[in-house]
Parts: C-alpha cells; structure tokens; sequence
C-alpha cells in the first residue's frame, strides 16, 4: 500500500478563487493511501517544495498528489522535489485543478466537487504507480546539417566552433545557396559575395566541418543522439581530392550550350562546370546530361587537358553511411513557378524576369556581367515596372499562390529600385504593391530613402495584365489612392516571386518523422519558446525551411540551432522518457500485431526459453520493446490481443482506476 | 420543460500533446465549459483501450468524449487515425447494444484550439444531458 501526500495549492487566487482548497484537502485526506493532505498558497515556490519535502520525510510518503495548475507547467518542477525528498520522480501525479477547474467554472460549489473529484482520481492512479527509471543512451558527437546555405553553414561553423564535428549536406556541387546568387543585401547594401564567400572558405579550411557537396540524404534511422543516416554522394565523374578546380576542362569542353541554373538560365555553361568562381569545395563537376562522353563515348576532352588526371567517366554514386547526435535541418527555399501567372507574361516575353533574375543580372559576376540590359535585346530599360506580391498573400488564388507574406519581398524590391535609380538616373521606376512592410532594423529608413531621394515610384494598387507589344510591355494597372487607371510602356517587368520551400524538404520530413505545416514549412516545437527544435528530438530548424526569413534572421536562426545542437551533443548521456511500453513475455503470444503498429520500429521479437509446468523447456517467439527507440505513444497497449504489451507510467489499471474514480 | 436535476458524467480521454494542451489552453483564456467534463490525460488518443470506455459506461458515464491531434498531426505520426478506426467500430458496436451515437464522440482538438475545445464540451454536454441518464450499460453491482 502506498502511503500518499496529497498537496493542494492555492495559486494565489487563482485556485481559491473559485475552489475551496481547504474543503478539498479535507476530502482527499479520506481516500485510500492518503496518510497527508495540506494546502498552500503557491506549492511550486520554494516555501511550498520545501514543504513537500518535509512531508515525505515526517510521513514516509511514497507518492505524491500535487492539486494544481497544469503538469505541463509544474510537473517537471515537482519530479524535481520528489527527487530531492528522496522519491523517484515518477511517482508524483498532478490533478490539474487550475487550467481546467477554476479557471472555467466560474461556480464555488461545482469548482470545489469537480477539483475533489480530479483529486481523487490522481490518489487513485498513484496508488498503482511504479518507480520508473529512464534509461540512458550514448550521444554520438557529430551534428549533420542538411543543406549548405547561409543558414547551414553558420550553423555548421558555431558547432565546428565549439569542438564538434559537423557533415554538411547539400544537393548542388558548391554550398553557398540562395545568398551566393545575390548582388547586394538590404538595408547595409554590403555586397553578398563579399560577406559569405569569406564564411564558405571558413567552411572548407575548418577541420571539423565535411562537405559532401552534390550528395543528399537518402535514409534516416534511429532516434536522437543515434541518427544513422545514409548519404548519396552523385557520381560528378571527377575525382574531388585531386581536381585543382583550374578550369582547364571548362574552358576546352565543345559542348557549351547547356543553361546555366546558377544564372537561372540566363546565359549558358559547359557540360564540365564550376558553378562560379569562388564555389566551395572548388571542384568541377560532369553534368551528365549534356557530357556527350558520358552520353555516346564520343568526345573525352576534359580527361585529356586535366593536368591533375582528376576525370573519371567510370565513377559511380557511393552511398555514406554516419552515425549523428543531431541533425538540422536548412533545406532553404524556392520561388515559386512562374507558369501559372499567364497575367504577367513571364513564359511570353523574356524582358519579364522574377526578382531573383533581376538579381543576377545586376551581379557583376552575373550574365550581363552586372549591366543592367533587358534579356531580349540586350538594351539598357529605360522604364522599369516592379510587381510585388506574385503569389504571396493570395488567399484567393490558393492553387497557383501562397496564402502567407514571403516577408522579403518588399525589402529587396526597395533595394532594387534604390540601385537601378543610383547607377541609372534615366530610368523610371515603379513599384506596385499591396502595403509595404518593413519591420525590421534600418528597414523602413531604406525604403522611405528610395521613395524620398531615389525618387522611385511606388504605387498602391496591383498589376492587372502584362502583354509584349513590339519592344515594349505594356503593363495595365490601378492606382487605388488616386483611383485611376495606369497603362504603362514598361522595357522591363520584375516579378516578386513568393517564396517556397524546397521540393526536398517534404520527403526529408518523412525520413526524419518531422511534421510540417500545410505550406511545407517545418512545425516548430513550440512557435514561441521553441522556435529552433522541430517536434522529433534531436532534429533542429535553421533558416528559411521553417518559415520566410531575411538575412540577418537566418543568420540569428542559425546560431541558435546551432547553440542547442551543441547543448545536446556536450552530454555523454542522453536520459529516455521512461514511460514506455513493455511487454509481459509470459503473456504474450508472438502475434506481432504491436510489431505492426509501432510508428518507430522499437518492437522486435526474439525466442525465448520457457520451462513449462511438465518440466519441459519450450521455445517461444515473444515482443521485446527498445525502450530507446519507443516513444511511447501507446498504440501497441490497443491491439495486443493478449494483454501483454502495456505502457509505464499510463498502465491499463492505472487509467481504469481513474475512470473508476471519476464515475464514482 | 423538464429540467433534470440530475447532473450528466462526462468522462473527456485527452491527448498529452494537443488535446490536454488545447484544454489547458480553454483554461488560460477562461473558456467555460461544464463541470460534467472530467479529463484524463493519455500519451496519445490511440493510447485508449476500448476497455476503458466501456469501463467508463458500465460505472454509469452518460457520455465518453476521445480528444486528440488533428489527422495528420499526431506527434507520434499515425496514433490519430488508429483512433479513428477504431472507435468508429467500437461506437456503432455500442450503438447496437444501445448506447445512443451520441453519447460517444472523437474530436480533433489542436493545443491551440481552446475555443474549439471548449465548444466542444459545451456542445457535447448540451447533447449528451438532453439524452438523460445512461442506464443501458450501467452495471449496478458498481453503486454498491
């Protein structure tokens, strides 16, 4: 029999308020096992802990009731006391009086009856309760961050900082991501080549980060601290430890029509390609698509210029196998395609780019090698129209749009206009726009600067239709502060594509049972107070795949997941939720239906010997649950056929005790 | 009209991470609901053995309410549609040994759904006192 405290807390008034604590004390104190009942004004101040702990050794307890608020506000508060009184933590059961007793029944009389009642319910469940110990599991130190952006590379670069080893994994033959194909960055201007390149060549000269660059995740398994992950590195054909990345191949490769994707297509590469200049690892890469070698056998160019020896037609994809502690998750964005919005033109005429086009073409590394020219004609645009919002904030137009605000978009479009109005004076430009949002340090400041001594346009109202006539768009618009209706002969269109995450992350969510919201977005743990942990253990969130993100928030995202990889991987030991599920081998019967059922794979079989009552030894097939890997859900309990699987912690008699207690 | 004396006994199975957390959420926001609700909290809904629910009607519940993540949303990836299936059959078996459908119900209540949770009871407190005492399932050796 257990001898039970039961401890009744006030809260302040928020309890008191509509409960009588004392008459609930009072009742409690009469229910099997209690030997103790009190009532405080706040149990979880150090008063009140202190309190619990003089009971327990004044009585002897060996359970705890605590009747209060939530236990996801204070049950971790009083494990902790149970522990320090000497109890195991587990054996304290919490009636939540507060969230759902007080604080909604605003009655005295039905107040106090319902808080009796839970009360009674959490002695009649403690009464069964056990002392559970969670189990230990090793951390393996090394941290994987899928994905090579800015956000995967700082992430990489704090926990490399603090000792650990890191693997970056990223799907395009050089990291750098979104961030290498801008010209500048708002509101400083600073040029983005010449604040990331120096943190990618970080990257590569840092001991402790991998790069496998043209590689993606293909499998992961285990649970946190015991990731086992399988890497596919894509055969590139050229061998990465020799290759200089001296270009020699480039230059002398004939087949040299292939689009270019770093310049999204603007201007054409050779089969053999380095991305751009300062591509991290800088190594070329086949595209075998187009590498007529690879295609007919005819051709051979590269192997014979490479001073290094470093081609290799014959290499194959290799698969990687690696244990991680922690993996995070930078799987970065997209924009949106552009086919749906046939209002814009954008497949009709080449002189209508999304913005991120537009970015590379003022690039000095860009196509037009950072001359603004139109694409069609390779004239410098004299009118140029800024359409904001395609595809974002549409709740309308769900099918082809996003519902959300791409958060950027305002911002770079005022960089933009800011820059082609600096380095072009003649040129006039116009921004359409829904509102203009600029929270943001320094944000509103930049865009008043292009309105006020730019001179930029901007104007209320949304683009109706964009249609080529001659060498000119037109483009039809309403200005809804003046009421009118705006026909302009634009040379230029830019579409602010709404942004997306990327078609990876969906399957990688799989892989890692991560959840995602209705946009492919991940889910955070907690929106507010756990923005960097997705809901799985041990996978953490950086950059743009949890939601749309500037700069500087990445970045401040990034060292964030980064801080709690290394808060996870510093511990030797990682302690499990014990209650998990167990099987009874004596009961169970092998039928593998919880085998079936588990989410997470924690149910194995093995044969067991059993002495039969003849004297006999027979061998039978039983379920043995890791309690490592159960997560303990509970669904195994459900079907096993004969009672043997059940779950610590929430055991059949414990809640049947409860359902007993309230239907009393 | 009649007004019954008699206050109905709901018993609300709520899952740990939204529907438990979606009740604590009613709370903060001082949502009313009935008292006749009382809430036990499970790992997961799927968690619920059918043994309990009939343990709850044989006590002398009036109405036995399943609370958990939205399809899709489970935090232990499929438990919510194990739940489905299940009472789905567990309800029309109890339908035919005449326990009314409506004394029994699933609900998707997400932990920022406390609005929703506390409609829910509300609603289901309405339905369920309308239809009067449970005597179909009640075992009376339990009221000794």
């Amino acid at each position: 029999m257990q001898r039970i405290g039961v401890f009744v807390c006030w809260c302040g008034s928020n309890i008191a308020g509509t409960v009588d604590v004392q008459a609930v004390s009072e009742a409690l104190k009469n229910e099997p096992g209690v030997v103790f009942s009190a009532n405080y004004q706040y149990m979880c101040s150090q008063a009140g802990q202190n309190m619990i702990i003089e009971a327990v050794k004044e009585h002897n307890l060996t359970g705890i009731v605590v009747c209060s608020c939530s236990p996801r506000m204070h049950e971790a508060t009083f494990r902790k006391t149970a522990a320090a009184a000497g109890l195991n933590p587990y054996m304290v059961e919490i009636a939540n009086i507060r969230e759902q007793c007080s604080w909604v029944h605003k009655d005295m009389l039905t107040g106090t009856e319902k808080a009796i009642i839970l009360g009674k319910a959490a002695v009649a469940k403690v009464n069964l309760n056990t002392p559970l110990v969670a189990g230990e599991t090793p951390v393996t130190k090394r941290a994987l961050v899928i994905g090579g952006g800015i956000a995967g590379i700082q992430t990489a670069l704090d926990i490399a900082e603090a000792g650990f080893p890191v693997d970056i994994v990223e799907t395009k033959p050089t990291i750098g991501g979104k961030m290498a194909q801008l010209d500048k960055t708002f509101p400083t201007l600073d040029c983005a080549a010449c604040i990331l390149t120096p943190k990618m060549v970080d990257v590569a000269q840092n001991e402790n980060i991998r790069i496998f660059s043209y590689s993606e995740v293909t499998e992961v398994k285990g649970f946190v601290g015991n990731f086992d992950v399988t890497v596919k590195k894509k055969a590139r054909y050229v061998n990465e430890d020799i290759c200089t990345g001296c270009g020699a191949c480039v230059e002398k490769c004939p087949m040299k029509k292939v689009p270019n994707e770093f310049n999204l297509n603007m201007d054409n590469r050779s089969a053999i390609y380095i991305p751009f200049a300062q591509a991290v690892p800088k190594v070329a890469t086949i595209d075998p698509n187009h590498c007529n070698m690879l295609k007919n056998g005819r051709c051979g160019v590269c192997s014979k210029v490479c001073a290094a020896g470093a081609i290799d037609y014959k290499q194959k994809d290799e698969y990687i196998q690696e244990k991680y502690g922690a993996i995070v998750v930078a799987t970065g964005f997209n924009p949106i395609s552009m086919d749906k919005f046939d209002e814009y033109a954008y497949n009709q005429s080449k002189d209508v780019i999304t913005s991120l086009e537009f970015e590379r073409l003022t690039n000095a590394a860009g196509p037009t090698a950072g001359k603004l020219l139109r694409p069609s004609d390779l004239k410098h645009p004299h009118t140029i129209v800024f359409v904001q919002c395609v595809g974002s904030r549409c709740a309308a137009c769900a099918e082809k749009g996003k519902e959300y605000c791409s958060k950027i978009c305002c911002m770079y479009t005022a960089k933009h206009a800011m820059l082609t109005r600096d380095k072009y004076p003649d040129t006039e430009v116009y921004v359409f726009y829904i509102d203009v949002r600029t929270p943001g340090k320094s944000f509103d400041e930049f865009y008043r600067r292009a309105v006020e001594e730019y001179g930029v346009h901007y104007i209320k109202g949304m683009v109706g239709k964009v249609f080529p006539e001659g060498d000119k768009l037109k483009v039809q618009a309403s200005d809804l502060l003046n009421n009118k209706q705006l026909h302009i002969d634009a040379d230029l269109v830019v579409l602010a594509a709404a942004i997306e995450p990327d078609k990876s992350a969906r399957p990688l969510a799989t892989m890692l049972t991560a959840s995602m919201d209705t946009n492919d977005f991940f889910t955070e743990a907690h929106p507010k107070l756990r923005p960097v942990e997705s809901p799985t253990a041990g996978v953490f969130l950086s950059g743009t795949c949890q939601g749309p993100k500037d700069i500087p928030e990445t970045v401040s995202q990034a060292s964030a997941a980064a801080a709690k990889v290394i808060s996870l991987l510093v511990k030797d030991k990682l302690k499990g939720n014990p209650c998990v599920a167990s099987s009874d081998e004596l009961m169970c019967n092998g039928c593998s239906s919880c085998e079936r059922v588990c989410p997470y794979g924690a149910i194995t079989y093995e044969d067991k010997e059993f002495r039969m009552p003849d004297r006999t030894v027979a061998i039978r097939r039983v379920a043995k649950v890791n309690p490592a890997v159960c997560q303990g859900c509970g669904c195994c309990t459900v079907v096993c056929p004969s009672g043997a699987m059940d779950l610590r912690g929430f055991a059949n008699r414990q809640i049947i005790a409860e359902v007993d207690a309230i239907c009393k | 009209m009649q007004v019954n004396e008699r206050k109905p006994l709901i018993v609300a199975f709520c899952c740990n991470w939204c529907s438990y957390a979606g009740a604590d959420l009613a709370g903060n926001n001082r949502l009313s609901y009935p008292a006749d609700v009382k809430i036990i909290k499970v790992p997961c809904s799927c968690r619920v053995n059918p043994m309990f629910i009939l343990r709850a009607f044989q006590r002398g519940a009036d109405g036995v309410i399943l609370c958990g993540c939205h399809p899709g949303d489970c935090h232990y990836t499929s438990g919510n549609y194990y739940t489905r299936r299940r009472m789905a059959l567990l309800f029309s078996m109890l339908d035919y040994l005449g326990i009314e459908k409506e004394r029994t119900r699933v609900e998707w209540v997400s932990a920022a759904e406390g609005a929703k949770f506390a409609a829910t009871m509300n609603d289901f407190a309405q339905t369920v006192a309308a239809l009067g005492e449970n005597k179909r399932l009640e075992d009376l050796r339990c009221k000794k």
